[in-house]
């Protein structure tokens, strides 16, 4: 290394003094602005950047509320309502942070679809996708014990159901539960550790989003077509073609955050969860937030606790295989007539199974929710694996400089005309 | 245009996911009154909200504590800081301790909690045949329906029918999950003499107080909005910029 020691070559004598020494601007002109980018993105390539605003907004709201929190079950649910009316602009901030959390999941879930759709799972981005998973994964670990700091009603049943999940294993269940407790119920010392983990975890995540994009970076980005790139022609430079396009994205997300936030910010909250935590009254229907109903209708589409817990664990680790599970050389489904419907059919039944997360296990909703965690399962590991065996994909274009010719000569010309209308003004 | 189709139908999903069990969790009809904060433009009924806080005063603080209110937020009906401190002076609240250790009482100052009736839940218990009066200062946020819940509660005090057996303490309560309330009707025609003349049949009563909850349970609201607006605004503009810029920079690349 100290060998190949080379000068930077920015102009600037205070950045080329610091890049030489640390080549902190190299990478960032390496990795962001040269950075050659497949040119046919649409704009559901948009979601992997609104997810990282979405975590940034996330730190500072939540650092700034924590500033204020007190994590003691005595004075919580007050702590809360301080900040929303005695802090300066701590409804705002709280606002931002409680329906951002909802934003960030819409975020995430399109940008998992995204993959989905596209097979941006499959080789070699593999392990990008892994790493994706993992994100997935400590979000929900957040999401779940940020839910519990404001102790409201629902914070506290909602956390003595999902820790409770864990006595289904046999022998080692109750001891964790207690663990995870640090007493014998959902308590003050729950409460601290849930306090101190949600503080703590958003960081790893940096971390773990840290890796995503380096191993993004090794591979390359995928694209709606799902070819490789074959020459330069392909791509183009992250910068400014899509810094310009992902801030198109990022404004209209912020538009639509900020009208939640800002006219109906009570949309996605629970009444329940502005009656102050009361270990002595069960509400009528404990039911989590709306990004984890899904889960929950698998986890109680199940007549057995353990089996019900392992599909909802189940239910996700099963996408750190997703890549060996599909066969199917073709990743866009743009090219595979069946898959892509059957993947628009698996949409739906997370969907279904979301509204039946949010009722009662009785009737009609039991039996739906069972079909639904059924295909959610086959979909995986039975479809996937036969569909690639079967399935004839349509003719891949040869590159995608050819598919983007081929469009433009083809039909009308949708973009072409005010482009130019555009450049005369 | 196919990826804002998908966009769209995830959209719908989620809003369906999320209005269903608020559809699945039944109580009595909730009645359907148009309130003056309603809509992106809409305020609270400050001169409603006043009297709404007397009936407070007068009726409800008789049994219901509003622990998260200080007498200081009333500016935030249009009171003055005098009328504040006047209407403060005028209520015996807990002091803590004086030198000898032994609890005192004075008058409230602006700074001071509004004044709870009951020391403790047991006080309360004791006091009201077991029951519990909730806190009222987030009863708008913290009941399905929000204010056409409260007021239905208010307004839905009737004669038990004769089939329903009532229990020994509980009335009968149209709009309650269960028809039988600890709460005896707490309000009456003409119960509060307002001093502005305004009507004080039930409906009026009730009206006004629960206007009062809700800016109570959302004193922002009003702020909210007007930030936001602008917030909305500035966005609109600048996602036509960028989108203007964007469109710019592509113009001389085929994709």
């Amino acid at each position: 290394m100290a060998g190949q020691h080379e000068p930077s070559t920015f102009t600037n004598p205070v950045i080329n003094w610091i890049d030489t020494r640390l080549p902190v601007f190299t990478m960032m002109q390496k990795e962001y602005a040269v950075f050659p980018t497949p040119k046919n993105f649409n704009y559901f390539w948009n979601f992997g950047a609104l997810a990282t605003v979405q975590l940034i907004i996330m730190i500072v709201t939540g650092i700034l509320l924590a500033m204020n929190y007190q994590p003691n079950t005595a004075m919580a649910f007050d702590s809360v309502a301080r900040i929303m009316r005695d802090v300066n602009y701590g409804w705002l901030l709280r606002y931002i942070h409680q329906t951002g959390a909802s934003m960030f999941f819409i975020v995430v879930y399109v940008h998992i679809f995204r993959g989905l759709y596209y097979g941006s799972y499959k080789k070699p981005r593999e392990l990008l996708w892994m790493i994706g998973v993992v994100i997935l994964l400590l979000m929900m670990a957040t999401a779940f014990m940020g839910y519990v700091l404001p102790w409201g009603q629902m914070s506290y049943w909602g956390a003595t159901v999902i820790t409770n999940l864990f006595s289904a294993f046999p022998i080692v269940g109750k001891p964790i539960v207690t663990w995870l407790w640090g007493g014998f119920s959902v308590s003050d010392p729950t409460l601290n550790r849930f306090f101190s983990l949600h503080y703590l975890l958003p960081f790893v995540i940096v971390g773990v989003v840290f890796l995503h994009v380096a191993a993004l970076h090794v591979v390359g980005s995928n694209n709606p077509l799902g070819i490789d790139v074959k020459s330069p022609q392909d791509t183009v430079p992250f910068s400014p073609y899509y810094t310009a396009k992902d801030s198109v994205g990022i404004c209209v997300y912020l538009l639509v955050y900020a009208i939640i936030v800002f006219f109906v910010p009570h949309l996605l909250s629970d009444p329940n969860n502005s009656i102050p935590a009361n270990p002595l009254q069960t509400p009528p229907d404990i039911v989590p937030e709306w990004y984890f109903l899904p889960y929950y209708a698998i986890l109680r589409s199940m007549p057995n606790k353990l089996g019900g817990v392992c599909m909802l664990f189940g239910s996700i680790l099963i996408l750190f295989v997703l890549p060996w599970l599909d066969t199917s050389p073709v990743r866009s489904a743009r090219f595979r007539p069946v898959f892509r419907w059957l993947l628009r059919l698996w949409v739906v039944s997370v969907v279904v199974l979301g509204v039946c997360g949010a009722h009662q296990p009785l009737g009609i909703w039991v039996l739906l929710s069972r079909i639904c965690a059924l295909y959610y399962f086959g979909f995986f590991l039975v479809i996937l694996p036969l569909l690639g065996k079967f399935e004839r994909p349509l003719p891949l274009p040869e590159s995608i400089s050819a598919a983007v010719l081929r469009n433009r000569g083809g039909g009308a010309l949708p973009s072409a005309a005010p482009a130019q209308s555009m450049e005369k003004a | 245009m196919r990826a804002l189709k998908w966009a769209a139908i995830g959209l719908v999903s989620a809003g369906l996911a999320v209005a269903l069990p608020a559809l699945a969790q039944e109580a009595g009809e909730l009645p359907n009154v148009q309130w003056s904060w309603e809509g992106p433009f809409g305020t609270y009924d400050l001169a409603a909200a006043q009297r709404g806080f007397q009936v407070y005063s007068e009726v409800c603080s008789n049994c219901h504590s509003m622990k998260e209110m200080h007498y200081r937020d009333l500016t935030g009906l249009g009171l003055t800081p005098e009328q504040v401190k006047a209407l403060a002076a005028a209520v015996t609240v807990p002091l803590g301790v004086d030198d000898q250790g032994n609890p005192k009482e004075g008058p409230a100052t602006p700074a001071s909690q509004f004044r709870s009736p009951f020391p403790n839940e047991q006080a309360a218990r004791a006091a009201l045949n077991g029951a519990l009066p909730p806190d009222l200062s987030e009863i708008v946020n913290a009941r399905e329906g929000g204010p056409n819940y409260v007021y239905g509660i208010l307004t839905g005090f009737a004669d038990a029918p004769p089939d329903v057996k009532m229990q020994n303490g509980l009335y009968y309560n149209k709009m309650f999950p269960g028809h039988q309330i600890a709460m005896p009707q707490p309000l009456h025609d003409a119960q509060v003499t307002f001093a502005d003349g305004s009507g004080n049949s039930i409906p009026d009563e009730a009206h006004d107080v629960v206007t009062f909850l809700a800016w109570a349970a959302d004193p922002n609201m009003t702020q909210r909005k007007q930030i936001g607006w602008r917030v909305v605004l500035f966005l609109v503009i600048m996602t036509g910029l960028t989108y203007a810029v964007k469109r710019k920079v592509w113009s001389d690349v085929e994709h």
